[in-house]
Protein backbone atom coordinates (compact mmCIF):
# COMPACT_ATOMS: atom_id res chain seq x y z
CA UNK A 1 0.00 0.00 0.00
CA UNK A 2 1.15 3.49 -0.83
CA UNK A 3 2.26 6.01 1.58
CA UNK A 4 -0.23 8.29 1.33
CA UNK A 5 -2.99 5.47 0.88
CA UNK A 6 -1.82 3.89 4.18
CA UNK A 7 -1.70 7.28 6.65
CA UNK A 8 -5.00 8.53 5.15
CA UNK A 9 -6.64 5.14 5.76
CA UNK A 10 -5.23 5.06 9.15
CA UNK A 11 -6.54 8.31 10.34
CA UNK A 12 -9.53 7.71 8.62
CA UNK A 13 -9.92 4.49 11.19
CA UNK A 14 -9.23 6.13 14.33
CA UNK A 15 -11.69 9.23 13.09
CA UNK A 16 -14.49 6.70 12.56
CA UNK A 17 -13.30 4.58 16.51
CA UNK A 18 -13.53 8.04 18.41
CA UNK A 19 -16.03 10.00 16.08
CA UNK A 20 -18.91 7.02 15.56
CA UNK A 21 -17.99 3.96 17.65
CA UNK A 22 -16.71 5.95 20.95
CA UNK A 23 -20.74 5.94 21.39
CA UNK A 24 -21.41 2.31 22.16
CA UNK A 25 -18.37 2.14 24.42
CA UNK A 26 -19.31 0.38 27.61
CA UNK A 27 -19.96 3.11 30.30
CA UNK A 28 -19.05 0.03 33.48
CA UNK A 29 -16.45 1.82 35.78
CA UNK A 30 -12.47 0.50 34.03
CA UNK A 31 -10.42 -1.60 36.03
CA UNK A 32 -9.43 1.18 38.25
CA UNK A 33 -12.39 2.76 39.36
CA UNK A 34 -14.49 -0.88 39.48
CA UNK A 35 -11.62 -1.45 42.15
CA UNK A 36 -11.70 1.96 44.06
CA UNK A 37 -15.82 1.54 44.32
CA UNK A 38 -15.35 -1.91 45.86
CA UNK A 39 -13.05 -1.49 48.24
CA UNK A 40 -14.10 2.05 49.17
CA UNK A 41 -11.77 4.91 48.12
CA UNK A 42 -13.46 5.71 44.83
CA UNK A 43 -14.22 8.89 47.68
CA UNK A 44 -10.84 10.00 47.91
CA UNK A 45 -10.84 11.13 44.43
CA UNK A 46 -11.25 14.56 43.36
CA UNK A 47 -12.38 16.44 40.40
CA UNK A 48 -9.97 17.97 37.85
CA UNK A 49 -8.94 21.27 37.86
CA UNK A 50 -10.25 21.31 34.23
CA UNK A 51 -13.43 18.92 34.80
CA UNK A 52 -15.89 21.87 34.03
CA UNK A 53 -14.29 22.39 30.92
CA UNK A 54 -15.75 22.71 27.70
CA UNK A 55 -14.77 18.45 26.34
CA UNK A 56 -14.63 17.60 29.75
CA UNK A 57 -15.88 13.51 30.27
CA UNK A 58 -15.43 13.70 26.19
CA UNK A 59 -18.61 15.45 25.93
CA UNK A 60 -19.22 18.88 23.91
CA UNK A 61 -20.95 21.20 26.39
CA UNK A 62 -24.09 22.44 24.97
CA UNK A 63 -24.84 20.11 22.65
CA UNK A 64 -27.62 17.46 24.09
CA UNK A 65 -27.29 14.97 21.02
CA UNK A 66 -25.01 12.22 23.42
CA UNK A 67 -24.10 10.45 19.75
CA UNK A 68 -23.59 13.55 18.24
CA UNK A 69 -21.25 15.22 21.86
CA UNK A 70 -18.92 12.33 22.49
CA UNK A 71 -18.28 11.94 18.13
CA UNK A 72 -17.65 15.65 18.16
CA UNK A 73 -15.02 15.26 21.35
CA UNK A 74 -13.56 12.22 20.02
CA UNK A 75 -12.93 13.48 16.69
CA UNK A 76 -11.53 16.97 18.30
CA UNK A 77 -9.53 14.73 20.44
CA UNK A 78 -8.19 12.82 17.19
CA UNK A 79 -7.13 16.31 15.81
CA UNK A 80 -5.73 17.27 18.91
CA UNK A 81 -3.27 14.47 19.48
CA UNK A 82 -2.27 13.73 15.96
CA UNK A 83 -1.19 17.95 15.70
CA UNK A 84 0.81 17.97 19.17
CA UNK A 85 2.05 14.47 17.92
CA UNK A 86 3.08 16.32 14.76
CA UNK A 87 4.72 19.13 16.55
CA UNK A 88 6.28 17.11 18.99
CA UNK A 89 8.08 15.32 16.69
CA UNK A 90 9.37 17.65 14.07
CA UNK A 91 10.46 19.74 17.58
CA UNK A 92 12.67 16.85 18.76
CA UNK A 93 13.71 15.46 15.32
CA UNK A 94 17.11 16.79 14.02
CA UNK A 95 16.91 16.68 9.71
CA UNK A 96 18.54 13.84 8.37
CA UNK A 97 18.61 13.73 4.50
CA UNK B 1 -6.16 3.15 34.34
CA UNK B 2 -6.45 6.59 34.38
CA UNK B 3 -5.90 7.96 38.10
CA UNK B 4 -7.69 10.63 38.88
CA UNK B 5 -6.37 13.21 41.16
CA UNK B 6 -6.66 12.12 44.99
CA UNK B 7 -6.26 8.75 45.24
CA UNK B 8 -2.55 9.27 45.58
CA UNK B 9 -1.01 12.19 47.76
CA UNK B 10 0.81 15.03 45.99
CA UNK B 11 4.35 14.15 47.12
CA UNK B 12 4.15 10.64 46.04
CA UNK B 13 2.74 12.21 42.80
CA UNK B 14 5.27 14.24 42.12
CA UNK B 15 8.21 11.75 42.72
CA UNK B 16 6.83 9.73 40.12
CA UNK B 17 6.26 12.52 37.72
CA UNK B 18 10.06 13.33 38.59
CA UNK B 19 10.18 9.48 37.51
CA UNK B 20 8.37 9.95 34.35
CA UNK B 21 10.12 13.11 32.97
CA UNK B 22 13.75 10.97 33.48
CA UNK B 23 12.39 8.02 31.24
CA UNK B 24 10.93 10.03 29.15
CA UNK B 25 13.81 12.46 28.96
CA UNK B 26 15.52 9.66 27.64
CA UNK B 27 13.19 8.58 25.21
CA UNK B 28 13.62 11.81 23.72
CA UNK B 29 17.52 11.50 23.62
CA UNK B 30 16.98 8.61 22.04
CA UNK B 31 14.05 8.73 19.39
CA UNK B 32 16.33 11.90 18.48
CA UNK B 33 19.09 9.75 17.44
CA UNK B 34 16.67 7.17 16.05
CA UNK B 35 13.86 8.27 14.67
CA UNK B 36 14.21 8.47 10.73
CA UNK B 37 11.83 10.90 9.02
CA UNK B 38 10.06 7.93 7.34
CA UNK B 39 8.96 6.70 10.04
CA UNK B 40 8.06 9.74 12.05
CA UNK B 41 4.22 10.16 10.70
CA UNK B 42 3.94 6.00 11.85
CA UNK B 43 4.38 7.52 15.09
CA UNK B 44 1.50 10.71 14.87
CA UNK B 45 -0.82 7.78 13.13
CA UNK B 46 -0.17 5.87 16.48
CA UNK B 47 -0.82 8.45 18.94
CA UNK B 48 -4.29 9.40 17.28
CA UNK B 49 -5.11 5.43 17.31
CA UNK B 50 -4.60 5.01 20.80
CA UNK B 51 -6.61 7.79 21.67
CA UNK B 52 -9.40 6.49 19.80
CA UNK B 53 -8.64 3.23 20.81
CA UNK B 54 -9.05 4.40 24.52
CA UNK B 55 -12.21 5.55 23.94
CA UNK B 56 -13.67 2.11 23.27
CA UNK B 57 -14.27 0.81 26.97
CA UNK B 58 -15.00 -3.18 26.59
CA UNK B 59 -16.73 -4.85 28.89
CA UNK B 60 -14.35 -7.49 30.78
CA UNK B 61 -16.87 -8.49 33.61
CA UNK B 62 -20.09 -7.50 35.84
CA UNK B 63 -20.12 -3.79 35.84
CA UNK B 64 -16.41 -3.40 34.89
CA UNK B 65 -14.53 -2.82 31.53
CA UNK B 66 -11.58 -2.29 30.37
CA UNK B 67 -10.15 0.11 27.27
CA UNK B 68 -6.95 -0.60 25.09
CA UNK B 69 -3.54 1.09 26.68
CA UNK B 70 -1.72 0.55 23.71
CA UNK B 71 2.24 0.71 25.21
CA UNK B 72 2.87 -2.64 23.55
CA UNK B 73 1.11 -1.61 20.33
CA UNK B 74 3.10 1.41 20.53
CA UNK B 75 6.05 -0.40 21.22
CA UNK B 76 6.00 -2.86 18.64
CA UNK B 77 4.86 -0.65 16.04
CA UNK B 78 7.81 2.58 15.96
CA UNK B 79 10.06 1.07 19.01
CA UNK B 80 9.80 1.72 22.75
CA UNK B 81 11.11 5.58 22.43
CA UNK B 82 8.53 7.12 20.55
CA UNK B 83 5.76 4.86 21.76
CA UNK B 84 6.65 6.71 25.37
CA UNK B 85 6.64 9.76 23.69
CA UNK B 86 3.19 8.97 21.65
CA UNK B 87 1.45 7.54 25.26
CA UNK B 88 2.65 10.67 26.79
CA UNK B 89 1.06 13.02 24.35
CA UNK B 90 -1.99 10.96 24.10
CA UNK B 91 -2.37 10.92 28.29
CA UNK B 92 -1.72 14.51 28.45
CA UNK B 93 -4.36 15.83 25.85
CA UNK B 94 -6.47 13.60 28.17
CA UNK B 95 -5.93 15.23 31.17
CA UNK B 96 -5.94 18.63 29.79
CA UNK B 97 -9.27 18.71 27.40
CA UNK B 98 -11.02 15.65 28.64
CA UNK B 99 -10.37 15.50 32.25
CA UNK B 100 -9.59 11.79 32.26
CA UNK B 101 -6.95 11.27 34.22
CA UNK B 102 -5.60 13.60 37.16
CA UNK B 103 -3.75 16.71 36.84
CA UNK B 104 -1.50 16.27 39.73
CA UNK B 105 -1.92 12.87 38.89
CA UNK B 106 -0.86 13.09 35.37
CA UNK B 107 3.26 12.10 36.25
CA UNK B 108 1.61 8.76 37.92
CA UNK B 109 -0.53 7.93 34.68
CA UNK B 110 2.56 9.06 32.54
CA UNK B 111 5.09 6.78 34.78
CA UNK B 112 2.66 3.77 35.17
CA UNK B 113 1.67 3.74 30.93
CA UNK B 114 4.13 5.62 29.28
CA UNK B 115 7.09 4.10 30.75
CA UNK B 116 6.33 1.37 32.50
CA UNK B 117 3.62 -0.25 29.97
CA UNK B 118 5.59 0.33 27.14
CA UNK B 119 8.86 -1.01 28.22
CA UNK B 120 7.59 -3.76 29.94
CA UNK B 121 5.21 -4.82 26.90
CA UNK B 122 8.64 -4.01 24.73
CA UNK B 123 10.27 -6.37 26.83
CA UNK B 124 8.42 -9.28 27.03
CA UNK B 125 7.80 -8.73 23.02
CA UNK B 126 11.51 -8.84 22.48
CA UNK B 127 11.98 -11.61 24.52
CA UNK B 128 9.06 -13.23 22.70
CA UNK B 129 10.72 -12.56 19.01
CA UNK B 130 13.81 -14.03 20.34
CA UNK B 131 12.01 -17.80 21.96
CA UNK B 132 10.54 -17.74 18.73
CA UNK B 133 13.31 -17.45 16.34
CA UNK B 134 12.54 -13.51 15.07
CA UNK B 135 10.16 -15.04 12.36
CA UNK B 136 6.90 -12.89 11.32
CA UNK B 137 4.84 -15.51 13.92
CA UNK B 138 6.91 -14.26 16.66
CA UNK B 139 5.99 -10.60 16.01
CA UNK B 140 2.27 -11.65 16.54
CA UNK B 141 2.99 -13.88 19.74
CA UNK B 142 5.23 -10.71 21.00
CA UNK B 143 2.83 -8.22 20.36
CA UNK B 144 -0.05 -10.52 22.39
CA UNK B 145 2.39 -11.68 25.51
CA UNK B 146 3.98 -7.99 25.51
CA UNK B 147 0.21 -6.38 24.95
CA UNK B 148 -1.46 -8.93 28.10
CA UNK B 149 1.68 -8.42 30.11
CA UNK B 150 1.57 -4.34 29.97
CA UNK B 151 -1.96 -3.77 32.16
CA UNK B 152 -1.67 -6.31 34.18
CA UNK B 153 2.22 -4.81 35.16
CA UNK B 154 0.92 -1.04 34.67
CA UNK B 155 -1.96 -2.04 37.55
CA UNK B 156 0.92 -3.29 39.82
CA UNK B 157 2.74 -0.12 39.81
CA UNK B 158 -0.57 1.86 40.90
CA UNK B 159 -0.99 -0.71 43.68
CA UNK B 160 2.86 0.00 44.53
CA UNK B 161 1.86 3.86 44.38
CA UNK B 162 -1.18 3.34 46.46
CA UNK B 163 0.72 1.94 49.03
CA UNK B 164 2.95 4.42 49.31
CA UNK B 165 1.00 7.64 48.98
CA UNK B 166 -2.25 5.99 48.94
CA UNK B 167 -5.31 8.48 50.75
CA UNK B 168 -7.22 5.39 52.12
CA UNK B 169 -7.23 2.60 54.78
CA UNK B 170 -6.82 -0.23 52.55
CA UNK B 171 -4.05 -3.13 53.01
CA UNK B 172 -2.08 -2.76 50.14
CA UNK B 173 -2.31 -6.48 49.59
CA UNK B 174 -5.74 -5.91 49.00
CA UNK B 175 -5.42 -3.25 46.63
CA UNK B 176 -3.08 -5.09 44.90
CA UNK B 177 -5.15 -7.77 44.53
CA UNK B 178 -8.30 -6.75 43.36
CA UNK B 179 -5.84 -4.53 40.60
CA UNK B 180 -3.80 -7.83 39.50
CA UNK B 181 -6.81 -9.74 39.14
CA UNK B 182 -9.53 -7.30 37.19
CA UNK B 183 -6.58 -6.15 34.86
CA UNK B 184 -5.45 -9.57 33.78
CA UNK B 185 -8.72 -9.67 32.13
CA UNK B 186 -8.27 -6.05 30.54
CA UNK B 187 -5.18 -7.31 29.27
CA UNK B 188 -6.77 -10.12 27.12
CA UNK B 189 -8.58 -7.45 25.15
CA UNK B 190 -5.43 -5.92 25.06
CA UNK B 191 -3.95 -8.57 23.81
CA UNK B 192 -6.58 -8.88 21.18
CA UNK B 193 -6.64 -5.73 20.13
CA UNK B 194 -3.16 -5.34 19.65
CA UNK B 195 -2.40 -8.63 17.40
CA UNK B 196 -5.32 -7.39 15.43
CA UNK B 197 -4.02 -4.01 14.54
CA UNK B 198 -0.34 -5.09 14.24
CA UNK B 199 -1.58 -8.48 11.97
CA UNK B 200 -3.27 -6.00 10.17
CA UNK B 201 -0.02 -3.44 9.45
CA UNK B 202 1.91 -6.51 8.75
CA UNK B 203 -0.85 -7.38 5.65
CA UNK B 204 -0.49 -3.95 4.66
CA UNK B 205 3.09 -2.10 5.22
CA UNK B 206 5.61 -4.52 7.45
CA UNK B 207 8.35 -2.78 6.19
CA UNK B 208 7.29 0.52 8.49
CA UNK B 209 6.72 -1.73 11.96
CA UNK B 210 10.06 -1.32 14.05
CA UNK B 211 9.43 -5.06 15.56
CA UNK B 212 9.93 -6.39 12.51
CA UNK B 213 13.44 -4.94 12.17
CA UNK B 214 15.35 -7.79 12.84
CA UNK B 215 13.20 -10.30 11.76
CA UNK B 216 14.77 -12.39 8.59
CA UNK B 217 12.82 -11.76 5.52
Amino acid sequence: MKNRRFYLVGIAIALVIAGFFSFYASSSPDGLEKVAIDLGFIDSAQESAVAGSALADYGVSGIENERLSVGIAGVIGVIATGLVMYLFIRLIGKKKN
Amino acid sequence: MHIPDGFINIPTATASAALAATGLGYSVRAAREKLDERAAPLVGLVAVFIFAGQMINFPVAAGTSGHLLGGALAAVLVGPHAASLALTVVLAIQALLFADGGLTALGLNVFNMSVVGVWGGYGAFVLMRKIFRYTRTSVLIGSAVGAFISVPLAATFFSIQYAIGGQGTFAASTVFAAMFTTHLLIGIGEAIITTLTVGAILKTRPDLVFGMLKVRK
